[in-house]
């Protein structure tokens, strides 16, 4: 009996938008003047509320914070195109994702402060609190994904984790489960090169991310991350196909995180200035820019103007943030259960 | 009203509370077609074939799925087809469905049951007879609930499902089949954090739940001992506890599991705590040795047996 290739598998690469501000015109997707401009303004708020946490957090006014520079079209390009009834589930370094949908932005800041109130998500929106444990939430968008195949609702779910998270069992567990009963999720890998100090290179032997996702039978496909286009086309045709009732997809964002891991971190100790002085040319403002201006859609007073505005509106923020009341102690007994048990009881007199 | 073992027990409640509420769904590992690998979910696939699924052998998954359903408002119940298995999600049970309500300020909550047979008596292979009840009751946000008895595995699964927050409900092993009694056909519900007297006495307190308390019956004749079925292990029920503790003075704690960090370290600290001027005698546990628990052959000599629980109660009252 000889021997015959029995499965093949090809991944793709998709990029739309090049550095130099040209796009692919046959993969552009539709995007208004309009949704150019939102997703331009939604990248500078995400930029400078990134800046104004690390600043916070340099003045003590913050707690360790998780920047999300250089990630920022991975993020908005995949959030703009997800609805409000979806579910989503992000990591820890996804501002951009909850900028995006709307999530009030000193909410944000009170959280990073170190209260849990700023991650209560408003009634309106469905996106779930920050996820610490590295790439464990991955199963709660299968379960949610699954919870929405089963009421029959059109939502679709999408988990958001890293290059690091693509390590972890639960990933596996979670992406084998989606594929065997063919769920409603997309799985947003941002592979920013780094998991703290560990290259990408020793997080897995396999060429790409996006590969793993034909191992339990469904498609994955690697885009630009710094390209806002290729992320929007890529998530978007993903939940095109998920509410279609077929299947879930991996979506692997090749993008890099420009900032040290955290706060605590100090990326110096482990790589180059000169790498990331190359991922500094291939900035995704600066390539969305480059496109615009040729559309005739971006100006530098357009760009004071929108900075101007964001400043003021994340100033804003901050004050809202700060003048808010201290959480009060009792809460720490009160969300453990919905009703506080006989021991609690006794504890909220000590407090 | 028919006399039924604690699977039929169990079965009927997953039965009753599916046909009551449509959000309630099971998965695990071969709970659908094969009915579970004891039996548990036998006959219930046929009846909701959209609403029980065999998942791939992934624990974590299985409990992380969970997690996902129960936030987005489904009543999961999840069976981990022994406790030694549920080692591999103890990190979706307390990274997040222990804290999900916490974490969003009550936004997401995380209603659901994960179901694991517990504790020796089948003699099987490694790994199938752990009973590391105290691990999950250290965690708080999950409640952990031990039936004793066809009656109570019943009333008690149908309040853990019915329950607005995670509950692990341990199925001690030993008793799946070995009583029968007479269950009601109605539904009912038996409600948690609520302990059980199981027979009332003067002279010495005895705390026990699951299997052992069937060992701790057998053992009192000839001692006025008021027993105690706890049911609830976390959070527990203080006040039954104290109540009968001040009236006897004595207290006798008994369980399947190691003595070191075991569940009744935190009763008998407890009971020091609050009751110190009522006891007569020091606190007696009869526990599980400090080792591995041991395969078929040596099991009988790991767990307490009758004669050690009839030495404690006889060293209480000659204190």
């Amino acid at each position: 009996m000889p021997e015959t290739i029995i499965e093949k598998i090809e991944v793709k690469r998709l990029q739309i938008l090049y550095e130099n501000g040209n796009v692919d015109e046959s993969l552009m997707p539709d995007l208004s003047d309009n949704d150019l401009k939102k997703m331009f303004e939604l990248f500078i708020l995400a930029r400078q509320f990134d800046q104004r946490a690390l600043k916070l957090h340099a003045e003590g006014r913050l707690g360790t914070y998780a920047s999300i520079l250089g990630q920022e079209a991975s993020q908005i390009g995949s959030a703009y195109t997800l609805e409000k009834s979806d579910r989503v589930f992000p990591s820890f370094r996804e501002m951009g994702v909850y900028i995006t949908l709307g999530y009030p932005i000193w909410m944000l800041f009170q959280y990073w402060t170190g209260d849990e109130r700023g991650m209560r998500t408003p009634d309106d929106l469905n996106i779930f609190p920050v996820s610490v444990p590295v790439g464990t939430h991955t199963p709660h968008a299968v379960g949610a994904a699954f919870a929405a195949k089963i009421k029959g609702h059109k939502t679709a779910t999408a988990a958001y984790f890293g290059d690091g998270g693509s390590s972890k069992g639960d990933f596996h567990e979670g992406l084998n489960i989606a594929g065997v009963y063919k769920l409603p999720v997309i799985f947003i890998c941002q592979n920013n090169q780094w998991a703290i100090s560990l290259p990408r290179e020793k997080q897995t032997a396999a060429k790409t991310i996006a590969q793993k996702a034909f191992g339990y039978g469904f498609e994955g496909i690697q885009v630009d991350g710094n390209d806002i286009f290729a992320v929007y086309k890529a998530t978007k045709d993903a939940l095109a196909k998920a509410r279609a009732g077929s299947g879930p997809t991996l979506i692997e964002c090749f993008t890099y995180r420009m900032a040290d891991h955290t706060t605590a971190d100090d990326a110096s100790r482990y790589r180059s200035k000169e790498d990331v002085e190359k991922w500094k040319a291939r900035d995704p403002l600066l390539r969305l820019k480059l496109y615009m201006e040729r559309k005739g859609l971006w100006t530098q007073q357009y760009e004071d103007e929108v900075k101007k505005r964001v400043t003021d509106f994340v100033d804003s923020e901050i004050k809202k943030h700060e003048a808010a009341a201290m959480p009060e102690q009792k809460d720490i007994l009160n969300f453990t259960y919905k009703e506080l048990t006989q021991r609690q009881k006794k504890e909220l007199e000590t407090l | 009203m028919a006399r039924i073992n604690m699977v039929q027990a169990i079965n009927l409640a997953l039965r009753q509370e599916m046909e009551k509420d449509r959000d309630v769904v099971l998965i695990g590992e071969d709970v659908g077609r094969d009915g579970g690998v004891f039996r548990i979910t036998e006959g219930l696939v046929e009846k909701f074939p959209d609403r029980i699924f065999d998942t791939p052998l992934a624990e974590s998954g299985i409990a992380g799925v969970a997690v996902g359903m129960a936030a987005y408002g489904l009543k999961p119940v999840a069976e981990i087809q022994f406790m030694g298995f549920i080692y591999a999600c103890v990190e979706q049970i307390f990274s997040h469905a222990s804290r999900i309500r916490s974490r969003s300020r009550g936004r997401y909550t995380c209603p659901l049951v994960i179901r694991t047979p517990y504790g020796l008596g089948i003699k099987p292979p490694e790994l199938h007879s752990e009973s590391t009840e105290a691990l999950f009751c250290h965690m708080p946000g999950i409640k952990v609930v031990v039936p004793s008895s066809p009656y109570n595995a019943k009333g008690l699964l149908i309040s853990a499902i019915r329950d607005p927050d995670p509950v692990v409900f341990l199925e001690p092993t030993r008793l799946y089949r070995l009583i029968k009694e007479e269950v009601p056909e109605t539904e009912y519900a038996i409600p948690l954090e609520k302990a059980r007297i199981v027979q009332e006495g003067k002279d010495i307190t005895v705390i026990a739940w699951g299997s052992m308390l069937h060992r701790v019956l057998e053992s009192i004749e000839g001692f006025d001992a008021e027993v105690i079925d706890l049911m609830t292990l976390s959070p527990y029920d203080e006040e039954t506890i104290l109540n009968s503790v001040k009236k006897t003075g004595r207290v006798v704690i008994v369980h399947e599991a190691t003595r070191n960090c075991g569940f009744g370290a935190e009763l008998s600290a407890f009971i020091a705590e609050e009751a110190m001027l009522h006891l007569k005698s020091p606190i007696v546990r009869v526990t599980g040795l400090d080792a591995v628990i041991p395969m078929a052959r040596l099991e009988d000599y790991y767990a307490p047996a009758k004669e050690k629980i009839v030495k404690a109660l006889k060293k209480v009252m000659e204190y």
